[in-house]
């Protein structure tokens, strides 16, 4: 079981979240993508053995949207902010 | 090859069983091959020996990076069957389960292939409208779902005593998947490596691929291994869980991602179970064993991962989940839980394709793809010798992202 460390609530018990997969890169502009930037962009996220930047609701807390950067080999987690404040 | 059948085995009983020849034999890597194959796995061993039986095709090596069958063949729980929803789909699966009926007697090697039927418990009114829809496409394509009555489904599994008038969720409906069968996973590995092995293909254990090679004119043109390069104008990648990882050694991108999916197995007991139960309402799904174990899976874990463990949350949840339908297995000990790292497409289809680099085959998104084994590494081969798909994997293609024509399968992400 993963422990997330809420800014707002402090670490909390992973079964308060739900996991809402891949954090995107910005959506490009459509006007400088091409179909295949396009297609990359829409269907293969990053895959890596390594860091992930995900999407987490704390939908049994505060309610907000964070994102989380986590270990897909050990699972560790290295930062969680609120993705509201994502690119202050 | 040495035949294994009854008269062998008494001839080989006279003498010991001192004589018996390896199953296969352990070879020199060479520098060059026609087909490099990653990954002997089902998908990889399976397309081993069709490129040879099929094709004529035997000058190839199968590399894995560590034993023979020591992947997901081995870790799954080895569900087989046709129950899909789409059109790409079902074709495809009835044709792999045909094969799967024939495969002890075409490989010699007994696969203890029981087709002894799956039951799904349904207990939600959108499950039983998903399940009754899917029954109607399947029936297009000779794939059966019977329907059958809550008494019915006592009757066939007395030991499922849950989901009563008075629990949550009580149990609405069930049906029944006639063909869905069950075997043993090692035997289809070590069954596919012998037969390949006889027809002059090389496996090399313990040789991992660091990265896939191209040529001067773009071309693959080989791969890196950790015992030196090895050249080739074809490689197919095999390797489940870990095809982007390859294939981003060659700057190629896939719609893929990295799941983690689990099973345990309870202590070995008397016959209890005698069909495969499922319940996509709860997320659980057993069946038993020859051994008498209990096989039991449950959901994936939530977000990418490259563990081959199981995570405590979905371990409770499983078992909450089988004990709701199962009360009387409270009792029993568990002993081994495992996990498996294994990839999933963007839309839950898998991918057998072609891609953008001449000579490279990719066979992916195998989500459950244990039951694919045979119609996959069958089309696999004909994809690697002809360069063109075969009829039944021709949605399986890459190039359904590149038009957002998605194959969303539903029959991927209910059971396994
Ligand atoms: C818990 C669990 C339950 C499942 N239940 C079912 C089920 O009931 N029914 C069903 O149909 N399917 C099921 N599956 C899915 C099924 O097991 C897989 O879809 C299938 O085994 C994948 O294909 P494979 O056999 O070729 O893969 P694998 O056996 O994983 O083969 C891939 C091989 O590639 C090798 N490899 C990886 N990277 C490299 C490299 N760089 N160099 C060399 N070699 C490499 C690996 O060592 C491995 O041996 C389940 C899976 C799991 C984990
Ligand atoms: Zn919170």
């Amino acid at each position: 079981m993963l422990i997330l460390s809420c800014p707002f609530c402090g670490e909390r018990d992973e079964s308060e979240f739900v996991c809402a997969g891949p954090a995107r890169a910005p959506r490009m502009t459509l006007a400088a993508a091409t179909d295949d930037a396009w297609v990359d962009y829409l269907t293969a996220p990053p895959n890596p053995k390594g860091v992930v930047r995900e999407r987490w609701w704390h939908s049994h807390g505060c309610g907000e949207w964070l994102i989380v950067e986590r270990d897909t080999l050990t699972h560790a987690i290295h930062a969680t902010r609120g993705a509201r404040h994502e690119h202050d | 090859m040495q035949r294994y059948s009854f008269f062998n085995l008494l001839r080989h009983a006279a003498t010991g069983h001192r004589s018996w020849q390896p199953a296969w034999r352990d070879r020199p890597l060479r520098q060059i091959y026609d087909v490099i194959i990653i990954g002997a796995g089902g998908h990889g061993l399976a397309a081993a020996y069709y490129l040879a039986r099929h094709h004529g095709i035997s000058n190839v090596a199968v590399l894995d990076m560590g034993w023979l069958g020591g992947g997901n063949i081995a870790r799954n729980t080895v569900t087989i069957r046709s129950n899909y929803m789409r059109d790409e789909s079902i074709p495809f699966f009835v044709k792999s389960v045909s094969l799967y009926e024939r495969l002890t007697r075409e490989l010699n090697f007994n696969l203890m292939f029981s087709q002894r039927g799956m039951i799904d418990v349904i207990m939600t009114p959108g499950v039983l409208r998903q399940i009754r829809r899917r029954m109607l496409a399947m029936h297009l394509y000779g794939s059966v779902y019977e329907p059958m009555s809550v008494a019915e489904l006592r009757r066939r599994v007395p030991a499922l005593t849950g989901g009563g008038p008075g629990s949550r969720l009580p149990i609405m409906a069930a049906m029944l998947h006639p063909t869905a069968a069950v075997c043993r996973h090692d035997a289809v590995a070590w069954g596919y490596a012998r037969a390949a092995d006889d027809l002059g293909v090389e496996i090399h254990q313990n040789t991992e691929v660091k990265a896939l090679l191209r040529g001067p004119g773009g071309a693959i043109a080989g791969v890196e291994t950790s015992r030196g390069t090895v050249s080739a104008r074809k490689v197919i990648v095999a390797v489940s869980g870990h095809t982007s990882t390859l294939t981003e050694t060659v700057g190629l991108r896939l719609p893929l991602q990295t799941y983690n999916l689990t099973a345990f197995v309870s202590e070995p007991v008397k016959p209890v179970v005698d069909v495969v139960v499922n319940c996509p309402d709860l997320g659980v799904y057993v069946s038993q064993s020859d051994k008498g174990e209990l096989v039991i899976g449950g959901a994936l874990d939530v977000g990418q991962s490259f563990r081959q463990d199981i995570k405590q949350g979905v371990f409770e949840n499983t078992v909450a989940a089988l004990l709701e339908l199962f009360p009387s297995f409270r009792r029993l000990k568990l002993l081994r839980q495992w996990g498996g790292a294994l990839d999933f497409a963007h839309d839950a289809t898998p991918i057998v394709s072609k891609v953008d680099i001449p000579g490279l085959y990719v066979s992916a998104g195998w989500w459950g793809g244990f039951k694919a084994v045979p119609a996959g590494g069958m089309t696999l081969a004909w994809l690697a010798a002809n360069d063109a798909p075969h009829p039944l994997i021709e949605g399986f293609g890459l190039g359904r992202f590149r038009h957002l024509d998605y194959v969303i399968e539903t029959g991927t992400t209910s059971s396994r």
